[in-house]
């Protein structure tokens, strides 16, 4: 599988890295707001998106095959396994 | 010998070695393989963090807001722009373009060694200030996991410095460029790390 890089490839990466700065300077502008639990959610939600924009269009998983779409995956299953059984046990002792 | 002569070689003789484009999906797969590893080897300290923090919240955060905002902030706006320039190198050597190509690259370890640079200061005045690893839980996590970042960082600025090394030499193209391909993935990798970070240890501690 030969990819093609079309000289728009260089501009979809300027534009997702002035995405990136933008969504850095929401997150900093946001932190000085109270809201409560709900600063956690907001940080941690604008990081994902900016984590996704980066895996998808700077690591190319947006062309990658399903198998190496799985192997970026299941490490987050696992994750997710690891903070929830963990929390599980650390919350109901 | 040439290209078309070496698949031929590989038709006749199994198993024998790769065409490019094989060559660079294998070592793209196993890349992921490894980032997967990695993923759990920070997941155990994320974890740490939340279990912490949920059960100390009061400390969390007023130790957090001992850290300096504004560098943490200008760290992340280098990391990410290494990320940018990284991604350019990439589609530069794709495109044959070897000069660009070094450039990117070259401008990825030098915001890499600034970034640590920023760290330096950091720790420096973390030090300064009377908060080592051992002050309270939440020290622990930074130095910690700040730490094992900036071991990526390096680790990151010795593989590109590799493939740096290679390409003023001329050993990449548009058909060759796997190293620049698999180190550049382990960079961005680097960078996603940070962008949790941040917000987890300067924002909302």
């Amino acid at each position: 599988m030969l990819k093609m890089v079309p000289a728009k490839a260089y501009r979809t990466y300027i534009f997702i890295w002035l995405a990136l700065l933008v969504l850095t300077v929401v997150t900093w502008l946001v932190s000085y707001v109270n809201l409560g639990m709900m600063n956690v959610v907001v940080a941690m939600l604008i990081a994902s998106f900016k984590a996704s924009l980066v895996a998808l269009f700077f690591m190319h998983l947006r062309h990658e095959n399903r198998l190496v779409l799985a192997f970026a995956l299941f490490p987050l299953g696992f994750l997710l396994l690891i903070i929830g059984g963990t929390l599980v046990d650390t919350l109901f002792r | 010998m040439t290209d078309q002569e070496q698949r031929a070689g590989h038709s006749s003789a199994a198993h024998e070695a790769e065409s490019p484009e094989q060559g660079l999906e294998t070592a793209k797969l196993g890349t992921w393989a490894f980032l997967a590893t990695e993923v759990l080897l920070f997941g155990g300290l994320f974890t740490t963090y939340i279990i912490y923090r949920m059960k100390y919240p009061e400390l969390f955060y007023t130790e957090h807001l001992k850290l300096s905002r504004p560098l943490g902030m200008v760290n992340t706006v280098v990391l990410i722009t290494s990320s940018l320039t990284v991604a350019l190198g990439i589609a530069a050597i794709k495109r044959g373009r070897q000069l660009a190509a070094r450039v990117y690259i070259g401008l990825t370890i030098a915001m890499a060694c600034g970034f640590l640079g920023v760290k330096y200061v950091e720790w420096s005045e973390d030090f300064a200030h009377g908060l080592y690893p051992g002050t309270n839980l939440f020290f622990s996590l930074y130095f910690m996991m700040t730490g094992l970042h900036g071991i990526h960082v390096v680790a990151g600025i010795a593989a590109l410095s590799w493939v740096l090394f290679l390409a003023c030499r001329g050993k990449f193209s548009e058909e060759y460029s796997t190293p620049v391909e698999i180190s550049g993935l382990y960079w961005h990798f680097v960078d996603l790390v940070w962008i949790y970070l941040f917000p987890l240890l300067y924002l909302v501690g």
